[in-house]
């Protein structure tokens, strides 16, 4: 006798423990199996593109923030650079190198909250993740020494940084950066070469190279599926070039290279912080810039590596104080879209650690 | 004799012959039934306080020295809470599973000794019992899932036949290596036998039953039947106040009652010099808990079809050979000092553990659709 069996529509979230935000898709799943997988975005919308387009480029800035709002200073940098772009502004070797500083540790902060989530899911009982959220406090902490908030910076300024760091910042930065790579070994150590880990995310989730590239995946999605694609190489932006560090790449392009690709990308990160603490100029840490900054006419369409991939701003200025058009690039709605191909097929459990591997941030896709 | 069937025949000197015999068994199931409340109360407390450590946190430290009454105050609270039963639920299966999970936990506790008189009744089966009552908390969990008529719990459910059906199998075979070695199915006359702690001379058959009961009560990293990143709670989502109490008690006493029965069958249960045997039994039962938190706070959650596949590619054939290995040890070798026997069959386990992790993998693949 066979049983008849159909399938049945599940919907995961909005309200659901490893959504990571308000974000819902609609399973099929046949039995385990997950058969089709339909995401619904749009549950934390706010018009920010809209809004954006009655406020001065400074009023901006905050809009930013509230992006991706774990990875807040690199928001904040896209945008100061895109307008910068427009307006012809250069700024002060300080600030250039302070945005570094901050960008770098945010990348660390944010890819410490991925990974540790990413073991979240597996199901290890949030202690990775409050190992992650210990190092990533210190950040938090150098973070609100430099601007006294601890999510949402609005640090950077058009033409440079709000002020220049605290004396006791760099201390405690140096510290920090001494003491990140032991705590990665140990991270490595305990969860790299875990059997469970390794059986759970190994070949599951593949993304095949010429589907990451096709759907103009980024970050370390891209990269884990093997392509060396990195915007701080391939067009560097600020003063990138002055910088030694490698691109880690991935082979398979399966969860345990995002995961890889993650973590080395946080050793890079930590060297970079090691040559822009070490070049760090003195001077001023922002140039001259009008308040009601009037760009002239035109068009420009700035980008960054953001920790999650590349965050794009395209401006358009009708030389009043307001851009006239403000449109986002987010990294991760069109890293989301690769989502499907990667799963059907494969268990429930599968599609949670996937969805996690993507490291979204649903402030940026639903703006 | 036990210390009940002993108040038993001295009140039968006294009171009429009914009397004698009901109300000591009253007495003795009050004091086993506030022994288990209290100890899952204080397990609640260990749990959240260890996985505080484990987690680099403080962990509950508000009510009373250290925190201790906050166990307390999370019950108060529970039983406050307003008790919801989903509109197109099964309204009587929602409330009887709670119960279900619960009730053979406590039944349980007839057969566990806490010292060598000291135990509720002292069934010449007692093993057997222990595997029977215990399967019978799935059916519990089975009827939540259904009933709750949501469809994580649905998933919940249908994992929970699927798993605690399938650990079954190594559970009792790893217990069967004991009952050969101890001679007898009496929960007394295993802890007795157990001049060598079992741990040492069947440690194979240890690290089959610790994982498979691990599996069975659905800890970490087999929880799947709650698996709160994917299924949210699993089988208990719908259920609140004083029902969630339940399966929240249910999930401890499950804890609490696989150790003791670990303490039992492998660390010669409430055996040891000086302390009193209570004592000696739950610091075991502790350590065995402590172990138990550790993996629960490290691991990672196998995935469904490994966790399968573990239990029928790597428990089950392990625990047959380890079968074989101790009754072919029981027949030829029962001479010889047991000594060596710790040694032979610890070789024997680490090549066994060696030999399946590189033949085996538990790597599911890919199911086109």
């Amino acid at each position: 006798m066979v049983i008849k069996t159909e399938p049945f529509i599940l919907n995961m979230g909005p309200q659901h423990p490893s959504t990571h935000g308000v974000f819902r898709m609609r399973v099929t799943l046949d039995g385990e199996v997950v058969v089709d997988v339909e995401p619904i975005i749009g549950y934390l919308h706010r018009g920010i593109e809209k809004l954006a387009e009655g406020r001065t480029y400074t009023q901006n800035i905050p809009f930013t923030d509230r992006l991706d709002y774990v990875a807040s200073m690199t928001n904040n940098l896209a945008y100061v650079l895109a307008v910068e772009k427009l307006a012809g502004i250069e700024i002060p070797e300080r600030a250039e190198y302070l945005r570094i500083i901050m960008a770098e540790s945010m990348r660390i902060a944010s890819h410490l909250m991925a990974v540790g989530f990413f073991i979240n899911d597996l199901g290890a009982l949030m202690t990775p993740m409050l190992y992650m959220w210990r190092e990533r406090e210190k950040l938090l902490d150098l973070f609100e020494m430099v601007c006294g908030q601890r999510l949402t910076y609005n640090y950077m300024r058009i033409g440079g940084v709000s002020h220049d760091v605290p004396e006791d910042f760099l201390p405690a930065l140096k510290r920090f950066v001494a003491e990140m790579p032991r705590f990665l070994d140990e991270y490595d150590q305990l969860l790299s070469q875990n059997e469970i880990v390794l059986v759970r995310s190994k070949g599951v989730g593949i993304l095949p190279r010429e589907t990451a590239i096709n759907t103009a995946a980024s970050g370390p999605v891209l990269r884990a599926s093997g392509v060396k694609w990195d915007i701080r190489k391939a067009d560097p932006y600020s003063i990138y070039e002055r910088f030694d560090f490698e691109i880690p790449v991935g082979t398979v392009g399966d969860n345990y290279d995002r995961y890889r690709v993650r973590v080395q990308e946080m050793r890079q990160s930590v060297r970079i912080l090691e040559q822009a603490i070490a070049q760090l100029p003195e001077g001023e840490v922002c140039a001259e810039v009008p308040h009601s900054l009037r760009p002239p006419v035109g068009e420009v369409y700035g980008h960054i590596e953001a920790p999650k991939g590349e965050l794009g701003f395209y401006l358009v200025s009708d030389n009043s104080i307001a851009p006239y058009r403000f449109h986002i690039r987010p990294p991760t709605m069109i890293n989301l879209t690769a989502l499907k191909d990667m799963v059907v097929g494969w268990k429930v459990a599968d599609l949670i650690i996937t969805f996690g591997s993507i490291d979204v941030c649903l402030g940026e896709i639903d703006r | 004799m036990t210390l009940l069937e002993q108040f038993q025949l001295w009140l039968g000197g006294i009171w009429p012959g009914w009397a004698a015999y009901l109300v000591p068994a009253i007495v003795g199931i009050v004091v086993i039934l506030a022994f288990i409340l209290v100890m899952i109360i204080v397990f609640i407390y260990f749990f959240r306080r260890v996985l505080g450590r484990f987690q680099i946190r403080i962990g509950p430290n508000r009510l009373g020295p250290e925190g201790i009454f906050q166990p307390i105050a999370t019950a108060v609270k529970i039983l406050l809470k307003e008790d919801i039963v989903p509109a197109k639920g099964d309204k009587v299966i929602h409330w009887l599973a709670p119960l279900v999970v619960f009730v053979p936990v406590l039944m349980i506790f007839a057969v566990v000794p806490l010292g060598a008189r000291a135990i509720l009744t002292d069934l010449n089966v007692g093993i057997l019992y222990v595997v029977a009552i215990s399967s019978v908390s799935a059916i519990g969990i089975y009827m939540a899932g259904w009933a709750s008529n949501n469809k994580y719990s649905l998933i919940s459910a249908l994992r929970t036949v699927a798993q605690i059906v399938s650990y079954e199998l190594p559970v009792v075979l790893a217990i069967l290596g004991v009952v050969l070695m101890a001679g007898s199915l009496s929960m007394t006359k295993i802890v007795e036998s157990q001049s060598i702690p079992f741990i040492l001379l069947q440690p194979l058959g240890f690290l089959i039953f610790f994982l498979g009961t691990m599996a069975e009560m659905n800890w970490s990293p087999f929880d799947l039947l709650e698996a709160d990143s994917e299924i949210v709670a699993g089988y208990h989502i719908e259920y609140s106040g004083m029902k969630f109490a339940m399966f929240y008690l249910g999930e401890f006493g499950h804890a609490f009652v696989y150790s003791c029965i670990i303490a039992t069958l492998f660390l010669s249960g409430w055996q040891g010099p000086l302390l009193p045997p209570v004592i000696w039994l739950l610091i075991k039962v502790v350590a065995v808990f402590f172990v138990m938190v550790w993996i629960r706070a490290t691991l990672p959650r196998l995935r469904v079809d490994q966790l399968m596949a573990f239990a029928w590619k790597c428990l089950l054939p392990m625990a047959v050979i380890n079968l074989f290995i101790v009754a072919a040890e029981m027949l030829w070798l029962s001479e010889i000092t047991p000594w060596l026997l710790v040694a032979v069959n610890f070789v024997f386990a680490g090549v066994l553990v060696l030999l399946w992790s590189k033949l085996f993998n538990l790597g599911g693949g890919r199911v086109e659709v």
